[in-house]
Order: structure tokens, then C-alpha cells, then sequence
């Protein structure tokens, strides 16, 4: 009998790098952008982006109503929890969001939706990183809800995790450039590539070991013998794949520094997994308290089935129509 | 103000600005896809100018029903977070199914839609048209099947732990008993508000230049449609009304103003002011016993009134009484403007009727009204419970400090006020501007693929 609870973790947990696997460089793109030059460069950036951004976004959505429909307490007790950095997200979601049309459409207004676009993308990542960090430090719960005031998710470790996302999604953006654009925007992200580079690598390494500090489980999972010699492959397997990153930069491949910066946000995500495992709020909740009713994972279940890789043909089929280098004169 | 309140207000402002999009995006999205069709089919070359002409606002609709949506996703959470947690296994799966089998459908086809007719040719940009149409009517399915739940709970079962748990089958909680009339009702509304919005736009411009082929094709159509749908429209209204009166009657009351029950055949109060405090609707203007002809097809037939429903248990009546009204009055308006359409037909003055031009100008924003004034009902007719008769709305709401949400709703309104002001004001801009010969595709080149390509006076004839 399979425990349709773990295979419903996995799914949600499929939603979640599905999402950070696609909306993050278009997220770092937003970060980045200030640093882009006014004129065709910011055309191009926002223009190898411009297909694809509703779509990867709605990874956000199935993560948010999925986690609903398969862990509905988990979203009750979770949601209120990080209140503040939740809205605030969402509001810097509307905001980039409506920055791709509204700029085409105002050229006198466009440095303002530029700035719009700066802006909404970086909230909304320095709240995700904040809703990540707050989840990881624990929550207050009492009963079958969230029991803390709307400033708890606040803290070192939050922010630390925050300006972490930041570095992360600046690098998947960097990397999309490097792979989308040629010339002198190439340029300057190859640049930006090489030191977000290094800065994820201490923020990966500060996240890492601050965690380690927070829950007696971490560090028991993590350190404990001999369950340490399997752990002990992924900060490993990081390091490799920095070396590589760092390599491909050098070499200025197209593709491989993009592959790398997401086995990057793979591994993060994996250690994240060893550390709450099996809980879906940390050291609280665990993923079988929060799950719902059997017939409803069921009904689920068969949805998802169908339509899971139907959705993921189409998006495949979506990036591939859109292949290729980008010019400014793109698709506007 | 209490945090209740501030919730409810916050949820109220957030879905109103959303349903907006939506409304207008789901008739867009069909009326983009009936004009590449015919395309298409016939090689007129004005279908795909008004193709590309309407679409530059379609995109702008649809990143704004977006944006707005994903708010609405996780405010259930955020806000309502009892409500969600208890009724989670019901809805939740609802809720999936629509992101599975719709927001991906949209927005995987989205962006071919936009940009792609350069790169995947005629035959798969127009599958890519039909998709997102496609998407954002099972949208509607989904989300209009979670509210009818809502509204008129089946298919549950109580848990020990206070959770709606699903009963033996899911088609009794998907098709619950007010489903197909809200589905129906609705989707018809968001063709109407488009024919409304698409033929005031046409108007304005016949206005100004009654020979541009762009503008006669798109009222031409519009008009087709408001003369089509609005008495469909009608019809639907009333069975719905029959299906609320059934499930729901304190929500009838309230529309009505029915404070006392009338045994022996109820008025239709036309207009009056609601005084709940006194319990009776003041400065009435009543036809008698109609009400009770309406709803029972009898004039004589006994009414109940909400003296018979407990005071706690009612819902407020002025607010649902004026927006009953408001809907119902506009529904005529447009059944009027479809009938005058039919007339300047007949007498071959579709084109050059200007009083029927300005009048369709008037109407061109009044769906939208009509849409939200229906919403309202429906919503504040449910109250005082999120569950109808199961789960009150005031144990439905997270435990949050009155601060915190307050901070959000001015957030809100401030973000909201100026992002989606701004988008409105683009819109205006965008169709204010006349259908040309020649509209350029977003991506601001000509349709290679297109036979017609640079040659706007090929097949720009036109046949009302």
C-alpha cells in the first residue's frame, strides 16, 4: 500500500522546486534590472522573459492551492503565520506583474515601470527568502492554529535567509542572460555570474550552519553517525557543482552556468527536505497530521496524474517555441 | 474595528477589483477566438485586424486578472485560514483542479498567444487561442463550483475534528444544487459584459468615423450578441432566483425586502428604502401580490419573510436589496439596447442610428456593474455564514491582530488603487484609439505567415 500522504509531500515538494526552478531567473531578471542598461538591454532581458512568466508563476499558485488541498491544516496554521511577508509578496508579484504589459504600453512612464519591476521582484523575493527562514525557525502553534503576534517571523535567521534568496535568484538571472542574450549584455552578465557566484557560496554556507544552531533535529539529522556519511554528500555535491558553475563561467558556456545555478537550488532544496523531513511545519506539524482525508488525496491524485504531464508537454513545447537567442526587437 | 471586519472588508475590496478581470477576460478570450476563426475561414482581412486590435487589451486584462488572482489564492490562508482548514478537503481538491486543468492551460498557451503567430504558424497559434478561451472557461467551472458549495453544501460529511470531510461521491460536491444555474448565469454575464464592451467601443468610434470597417464589424457582432444573449440572460436570472429561493430563501427575502411574511400573496417592491431597524422597506413602490407571482406562479401564494428566519441568522437586506436591483435594471437595459439593435437592423440604420450609438456607448461599462452588483448578492446574501447555514463567518477567520490586517488593506487599496488605476487608464488609451487597416501584432511586426501581410486594402470588404 503506498501512503498517498508521502506521495502528496512529494508532489507539493514537486511544485516547489518546479516553481523555484522557473520563477526564479525571471525573479533574478527583476533583481538585476537596474543594473541593466536603459534602452535595448532592459528590452531584452524583459523580452526573453515576457512568454513565459505567467506560467512559471502559476507553480506558485498549484504550490499554494495544493498545499491546501493535500495538507489543509499545514495551510491554515502556515498562511497566518507569515502574514506580513506573505502579503507583501503578493504585492510585489502584482507589481512586476503588471510591469510587463504596462511598460510597452507607456514609453513616457517606462523608467517608472522599470522601477515597478525592480521593486516588485525584489519584495517578492526577500519575502519568499523570509517565509522560508520563518518556517525553519519554528512557529508558534496551539491547537489547530497559528498562535504567535504578526512579528514573530522577523529575525536574523529570516533575513539572513532573505538577502540568501536574493544572491540565489540574482545568479538564476544572470545565468539566464548568459544563455538568452549574446553581446555586451552577455558580457555584463557573464561579470555579475561570476561574483553572485561567490556570494551564494557563503550564503548557502551561513544558511547552512545557522540552521544547524536552530532545531535540535537539524543537527541531529545532519550530524549524527552514521547517518552523517550520506548527509555529508550534499554539502559535498555543492561544492562540486560551485567549482563547475565557476568553470562554465570561465569557459563562457551558453547553457551550463543555468544547469549548474539550478543543481545549485536542487541540492538547497534536498538539504531543506533532510532537514524538516518528515514535518510539514518544522519540528510541529508532521506531514501526516496536516494531510487531508484519504478520498481526497484520491481525487486528487487522479487529476494531477492526468494532467501533471500534459502540463509539463506544453510548457516544454511553450520554452521551445521562444528557443534562441533574444533581441531587443523580441516579441513586443 | 475589529479584525473581522477588517478581513471581511479587505476580502470584499481584493475580489471585487479581481472579478473584474476575469469577467471581461473569459468573453474576450471566446470573442478573440470566434474572430481568428473566421479569419481563418474566410481570409477577411478585418477579423484579423480586430484580432490584433483587441488582443493588445487582452493582454493587459489578463495580467491583471493574474496578478489579482494569485492574491485571492492565498487570502484564503492568509485571512481565512479556520475557514480553510475546515473546509479544505472540500474545496481544496476544487481548487487544484482548477490551477491543474486551467491556469496552466492559460498560461502554458499564453504566451504563443501573444507573441508567437511569427514562429508557430497559422493552424497551432490559433490551437493556442482556443486553449487559453478553453482555459478560462474551466476556470470558471472550478472556482464558480467551490463558491456554489459554498452557497449550497452536499456531498459532506462532519468530521470528528471539526473538518467538512467529502462524502461518498465528488459529483454531489462539484454539482451541488445551485452549480449549474451560477455557472450558467455567470459565464452568460461575462459574455454579455463583453458584447457590451466590445459594441460601446464600436460605437464610439462609429461615432466618429461610421465608415471604419473595424468598428462596423465589432458592433455589428456586439450587437448580435447583446440581441442573442440578454433575454437568454433573463431567462437564466430567474431560473437561478427560483434555485436561491429554494436553497437560500433568506437571501430572496433580503432581494426582495420581504422583512414580514405574507400569507396571502406578497408585493414586488420596485423601489423603497430598507429600514432594518423598524423592519419594513420605507417610501415603497410595490405592484401587489407580482412577488409572489415571480417566485411561486401564484398570486396568491404565501411568502415567507424574514420574521421568520432568526435574527442572528439574517442577512443584512439593504445592501443586497439595492444591488438586486441595480443588476436587475441594467439586465433590462441591455435586453432594451439588444431589441433597438434588432430595429436599426431591420431598417438598415445599424450604422447610422447615432442615438443607438450613444446609447451602446452608455451601456458599454454597464456588464461590468451589473457583474459586480450580482457578485454582491450573491456574497452578501450568504452572510452570516461562509458555509451556508453550517460555518459563520465570524469563526471562519484567522487569528490575526486588527494591526495587522489593517496595514494590509491600506497596502492593498494603495497598491491596488494606483497599479490597476493605471492599467485602466491604458486600456482606455488603447481602445480609444480606432481599429486600423493594418493593426500591428504585439510583437510589432506584420503576420508572416499571413497571406494578406502588408496589404491592408486586401480583403478589408465588408458585409454587416
Amino acid at each position: 500500500m503506498i501512503d498517498l500522504t508521502v506521495v502528496w509531500a512529494g508532489i507539493i515538494g514537486f511544485a516547489i522546486i518546479a516553481y523555484v526552478v522557473m520563477d526564479g531567473f525571471d525573479l533574478g531578471i527583476g533583481i538585476l534590472f537596474p543594473r541593466l542598461k536603459a534602452g535595448p538591454e532592459r528590452d531584452t532581458a524583459m523580452n526573453s522573459i515576457a512568454p513565459v512568466w505567467d506560467g512559471n508563476e502559476t507553480w506558485l499558485v498549484l504550490g499554494g492551492g495544493g498545499l491546501l488541498a493535500a495538507f489543509p491544516l499545514a495551510y491554515a496554521i502556515i498562511l497566518p503565520a507569515l502574514y506580513a511577508p506573505l502579503i507583501a509578496m503578493l504585492l510585489g508579484l502584482v507589481l512586476r506583474g503588471v510591469a510587463f504589459e504596462f511598460r510597452w504600453r507607456d514609453a513616457r512612464h517606462r523608467a517608472t515601470w522599470d522601477a515597478a519591476f525592480h521593486a516588485g521582484s525584489l519584495i517578492a523575493t526577500v519575502a519568499q527568502g523570509i517565509s522560508l527562514g520563518a518556517l525553519l525557525q519554528g512557529i508558534t502553534v496551539e491547537g489547530r492554529a497559528y498562535a504567535g503576534g504578526w512579528w514573530e517571523w522577523l529575525s536574523p535567521f529570516s533575513l539572513l535567509t532573505g538577502a540568501s534568496l536574493v544572491v540565489g535568484y540574482a545568479l538564476l538571472g544572470a545565468c539566464w542572460l548568459i544563455w538568452k542574450t549574446e553581446g555586451p549584455l552577455q558580457d555584463q552578465a557573464y561579470r555579475y555570474a561570476r561574483v553572485l557566484g561567490i556570494a551564494l557560496l557563503v550564503a548557502i554556507g551561513a544558511v547552512s550552519l545557522a540552521t544547524l544552531t536552530l532545531e535540535h533535529q537539524y543537527f541531529a539529522r545532519w550530524l549524527a553517525y552514521p547517518s552523517v556519511l550520506a548527509t555529508a554528500q550534499v554539502p559535498l555535491a555543492t561544492l562540486i557543482i560551485f567549482t563547475l558553475l565557476f568553470r562554465s563561467v570561465k569557459q563562457r558556456r551558453e547553457a551550463l552556468p543555468f544547469v549548474f545555478a539550478l543543481g545549485l537550488f536542487g541540492l538547497s532544496i534536498l538539504g531543506l527536505g533532510i532537514s524538516i523531513w518528515p514535518n510539514v511545519i518544522p519540528a510541529r506539524v508532521t506531514i501526516w497530521e496536516a494531510a487531508a482525508p484519504y478520498k481526497s488525496q484520491v481525487f486528487m491524485l487522479i487529476g494531477a496524474g492526468l494532467t501533471v504531464p500534459l502540463i509539463l508537454a506544453y510548457t516544454a513545447w511553450a520554452y521551445w517555441v521562444f528557443r534562441g537567442k533574444v533581441d531587443a526587437e523580441g516579441y513586443h | 474595528m475589529d479584525a473581522l471586519l477588517l478581513a471581511r472588508i479587505q476580502f470584499a475590496f481584493t475580489v471585487s477589483f479581481h472579478f473584474l478581470f476575469p469577467a471581461f477576460s473569459i468573453g474576450l478570450a471566446s470573442y478573440l477566438a470566434v474572430l481568428e476563426g473566421l479569419w481563418l475561414k474566410t481570409g477577411n482581412g478585418v477579423y484579423a485586424n480586430l484580432y490584433r486590435y483587441w488582443l493588445k487589451i487582452f493582454a493587459v486584462v489578463f495580467a491583471m486578472g493574474v496578478v489579482s488572482g494569485l492574491v485571492m489564492s492565498y487570502q484564503f490562508g492568509t485571512n481565512w485560514s479556520v475557514f480553510s482548514d475546515k473546509a479544505g478537503p472540500v474545496i481544496g481538491p476544487l481548487m487544484a483542479y482548477e490551477v491543474l486543468t486551467a491556469f496552466f492551460l492559460e498560461a502554458g498557451f499564453l504566451g504563443v498567444m501573444l507573441f508567437g503567430i511569427n514562429k508557430v504558424g497559422k493552424s497551432l497559434h490559433y490551437v493556442a487561442t482556443l486553449a487559453v478561451a478553453l482555459g478560462t472557461f474551466i476556470s470558471a467551472f472550478w472556482i464558480l463550483s467551490v463558491n456554489s458549495w459554498m452557497q449550497t453544501p452536499t456531498g459532506y460529511i462532519l468530521g470528528a475534528n471539526g473538518q467538512f470531510l467529502p462524502g461518498d461521491s465528488w459529483f454531489d460536491i462539484v454539482f451541488n444544487p445551485s452549480f449549474p444555474y451560477r455557472l450558467t448565469h455567470t459565464v452568460i454575464a461575462a459574455y454579455l459584459t463583453t458584447a457590451l464592451a466590445v459594441g460601446g467601443i464600436g460605437a464610439w468610434h462609429l461615432l466618429k468615423d461610421r465608415d471604419n470597417p473595424g468598428a462596423r464589424k465589432m458592433f455589428s457582432m456586439a450587437m448580435w450578441m447583446a440581441a442573442i444573449v440578454a433575454p437568454v440572460q433573463v431567462f437564466v436570472g430567474d431560473m437561478h432566483g427560483l434555485n436561491t429561493l429554494e436553497h437560500q430563501p433568506a437571501k430572496v427575502m433580503a432581494m426582495e425586502g420581504h422583512y414580514q411574511s405574507h400569507p396571502d400573496g406578497a408585493p414586488l417592491i420596485l423601489f423603497g428604502v430598507p429600514n432594518s431597524k423598524d423592519q419594513r422597506v420605507d417610501y415603497a413602490v410595490q405592484i401587489p401580490k407580482a412577488s409572489s407571482l415571480i417566485l411561486k406562479h401564484d398570486p396568491d401564494a404565501p411568502l415567507a419573510g424574514l420574521d421568520t428566519i432568526a435574527p442572528e441568522d439574517r442577512p443584512p437586506v439593504g445592501v443586497v436589496f439595492w444591488a438586486f436591483r441595480v443588476m436587475v435594471g441594467l439586465g433590462f437595459a441591455m435586453l432594451g439596447l439588444g431589441l433597438w439593435s434588432l430595429i436599426a437592423r431591420a431598417r438598415k440604420r445599424l450604422f447610422d442610428w447615432t442615438w443607438l450609438h450613444r446609447a451602446a456607448v452608455a451601456m458599454g461599462p454597464a456588464g461590468f456593474v451589473a457583474v459586480l452588483a450580482g457578485w454582491i448578492v450573491t456574497e452578501v446574501g450568504r452572510q452570516p455564514f461562509t458555509v451556508y447555514g453550517l460555518l459563520r463567518t465570524a469563526q471562519s477567520a484567522s487569528p490575526l491582530d486588527a494591526p495587522a490586517v489593517a496595514a494590509s488593506l491600506v497596502a492593498f487599496v494603495v497598491t491596488y488603487f494606483t497599479v490597476f488605476g493605471a492599467g485602466v487608464w491604458y486600456l482606455t488609451r488603447l481602445m480609444s484609439k480606432p481599429p486600423e487597416a493594418n493593426e500591428t501584432a504585439l510583437d510589432g511586426k506584420p503576420i508572416r505567415t499571413a497571406g494578406i501581410t502588408p496589404a491592408p486594402a486586401v480583403a478589408e470588404g465588408e458585409t454587416p
